[in-house]
């Protein structure tokens, strides 16, 4: 059954889905029309999936479509999302004239004609070469702080052309004559993901991935990538287990179709060796329950990153009440208040430490994970999404 | 508010939509720099907005300045110098941005060595707009009030507690004014002037803000008290 705003009244604050209905009188019968490059798989389409019908029943006419492309296109775009986070890449002018006919193709195929239209990262970027009406918004939801600069200058002649710019965080803003938005992306608590799920659910899928409960359990969960130091956990972990019994749960995916993550799973499995207390746990990409179950059954969850996008695992399981020990990078600092929700460390004697207090901290466990959740419920969720989506649309359209 | 100009307390609830500056600070040097070219809306956002942003639990310090320079920079003493700066002592935005600036340029003469970000995040400078939504929430007597404060969202106990105070120049905020002007309930306007809303999340200066409505209501019925 479709998930409906009303749905969120009984996770969400107090008053906010009154305050959505309130808030979005400012910009009733009002269109927008979202363009992203895929319809399925990835954050940006999980979180449109959710966002477009509650746009709706509010009161906005939101539209969503999606840029259509061969494989030079998408060879390109691929490229463009390595090299805008820094990774050097071959960019060919082939490639380029594929991204710059694609976006010409799909400009004649799609009807731009929304008062908002909220272009979704690089791939349908330059479609506001072919604007005729309406406020244009560029939401760019990848880490674009040390971007290879020929690729940036690129997409930045067409960045420059709209009316504002919108990312996840502060340090991913670049120098543009454009108002640039902060939002921070969010997590959806009735999702598979984040749903309330009882100790039979939970029993039943630790069972299936053969994960005894009989000692407390410190959890990672991201993909196998030395960024998110996977490594440096298990030597956190070995520093803690001399007086702390307690298990390891690595949980990553990616690694499949991945050459470097198949490197880096193999470095952890290594690093793990015949531990029986460390569970090293390949999942596929739609394991949303098992990871769900994982978090929940945590007694600490980690997220050891030494580089970071923005890291939602964090405000997933603070949701599910989880203290959380993170890396002091990205949006894990905006996550993670020190002392208060959890921790942020800088070093593997710094995780480690802090695991050995939390073990040892019940009472202190508890009330971190009390507050992280609420903490979650007043800033990560969706419904505050869905609140800044519609100021946002009210600002630009009122002068922003 | 229209709510002081008549008899009818109306809520009004905000939204900030924040908007990057591209300024960033790297260390305390360069925060101080920044922090006297920035917009006053910077600081505002970073002193105010703050507790819009913590509904429900504040960091350790009530204000960002503070927070960067204890944890991102790891100064604690900056970070305790900043973190006990009460807005409430300053007559205008001006003069709170003066005393940041003149603590952390005292702070700065102290030290030998300029201290800056060596593992966390650089300061990055953030500026709100801040739009309005009327709640469609109204009250006429204190009870009616009690009630409505308990239910409505928390940016609207925001608006009228602080953006009243600071933007729209209201020293004591609209719901003291409305109680104290509109309900004439001098003692209960007293005892919620005094309480000192940079120490709570907002969601804690309403539990707060409800137990004085409570035993006023306890006392007298209608709030009044003995001093009406």
């Amino acid at each position: 059954m479709a998930v409906r705003l009303e749905d969120y009244r009984e996770v969400a604050p107090a008053g906010t889905v009154d305050f959505l209905y309130r808030l979005s009188e400012r910009v009733k019968g009002m269109s927008m029309l979202n363009v992203n490059s895929t319809k399925y798989g990835g954050g940006v389409a999980e979180i449109l999936h959710r966002l477009i019908p509650m746009l709706n029943e509010v009161g906005v006419e939101a539209r969503w479509e999606v840029i259509q492309g061969g494989g030079e296109f998408y060879a390109c775009t691929k490229a463009f999302h390595n090299a805008l986070q820094g990774a050097e890449q071959v960019i060919t002018q082939k490639m380029l004239d594929a991204y710059v006919e694609t976006n010409r193709e799909n400009a004649k195929r799609l009807l731009l004609d929304a008062e908002v239209m909220l272009i979704h990262d690089p791939q349908p970027a330059a479609l506001i070469d072919y604007r005729t009406v309406g406020k244009w918004i560029w939401r760019c939801h990848i880490d674009v702080s040390q971007p290879i600069r020929r690729v940036w200058n690129f997409l930045r002649q067409y960045v420059v052309k709209y009316d504002a710019a919108v990312f996840s965080l502060p340090r991913f803003a670049q120098r543009l004559p454009i108002p640039q938005f902060l939002i921070y992306p969010s997590i959806d608590p009735l999702s598979e993901k984040n749903r309330d799920l009882t100790e039979t659910e939970v029993d039943a899928h630790l069972g299936r991935l053969k994960i005894p409960r009989d000692k407390p359990i410190l959890l990672q969960v991201s993909r196998f990538d030395r960024f998110k130091d996977p490594v440096g956990v298990i030597s956190a972990y070995r520093i803690v287990k001399k007086h702390n019994d307690c298990r390891l749960v690595l949980a990553g995916g990616g690694a499949a179709d991945d050459p470097e993550g198949k490197a880096v799973l193999a470095e952890v499995q290594a690093a793990a060796g015949e531990d029986p207390d460390v569970h090293v746990l390949d999942l596929p990409p739609d394991a949303h329950l098992a990871i769900n179950a994982l978090q929940r059954a945590a007694t600490i969850v980690l997220q050891k990153s030494t580089k970071e996008g923005f890291g939602l695992t964090v405000a997933e399981a603070m949701w599910k009440g989880k203290p959380v020990i993170g890396g002091a990078a990205g949006g894990i600092t905006v996550q993670i208040i020190y002392d208060v929700t959890g921790y942020t460390v800088n070093s593997v004697e710094g995780a480690a430490f802090r695991i050995r207090h939390l073990l040892n901290s019940p009472d202190v466990r508890e009330k971190m994970g009390q507050d992280a959740k609420e903490y979650v419920r007043q800033n990560f969720l969706i419904t505050r999404h869905l609140r800044d989506y519609l100021t946002l649309m009210y600002a630009v359209v009122n002068g922003g | 508010m229209k709510a002081a100009e008549g008899k009818v307390f109306e809520f009004i609830g905000c939204v900030e939509l924040r908007q990057i500056l591209g300024k960033k600070a790297e260390d305390e040097k360069q925060l101080l720099d920044l922090l006297e070219e920035v917009p006053l809306d910077s600081v505002y956002h970073h002193t105010h907005e703050y507790f819009l942003r913590h509904k429900y639990i504040l960091g350790p310090y009530p204000n960002d300045f503070a927070n960067w320079a204890a944890i991102q920079v790891r100064d604690r003493v900056l970070g305790e110098r900043l973190g006990v700066l009460d807005p409430y002592d300053f007559a205008s935005l001006e003069a709170l941005r003066d005393e940041i600036i003149a603590v952390i340029d005292d702070h700065l003469t102290k030290l030998r060595m300029i201290p800056r970000v060596g593992y966390g995040e650089p300061f990055h400078f953030i500026q709100s707009r801040i739009v309005t939504v009327p709640m469609g929430i109204t009250a006429r007597t204190l009870e009616e009030f009690r009630g409505a404060l308990a239910g409505v969202d928390a940016s609207s106990i925001y608006f009228h507690a602080f953006e009243a105070r600071m933007r729209l120049n209201r020293r004591d905020g609209d719901f003291v004014f409305w109680i104290r002007e509109a309900l004439g309930l001098q003692e209960l306007a007293d005892r919620l002037a005094n309480t000192d809303p940079y120490m709570f999340s907002l969601e804690q200066l309403r539990a707060r803000l409800l137990g004085l409505l409570d035993e006023a209501l306890a006392k007298g019925g209608d709030g009044r008290g003995g001093s009406a």
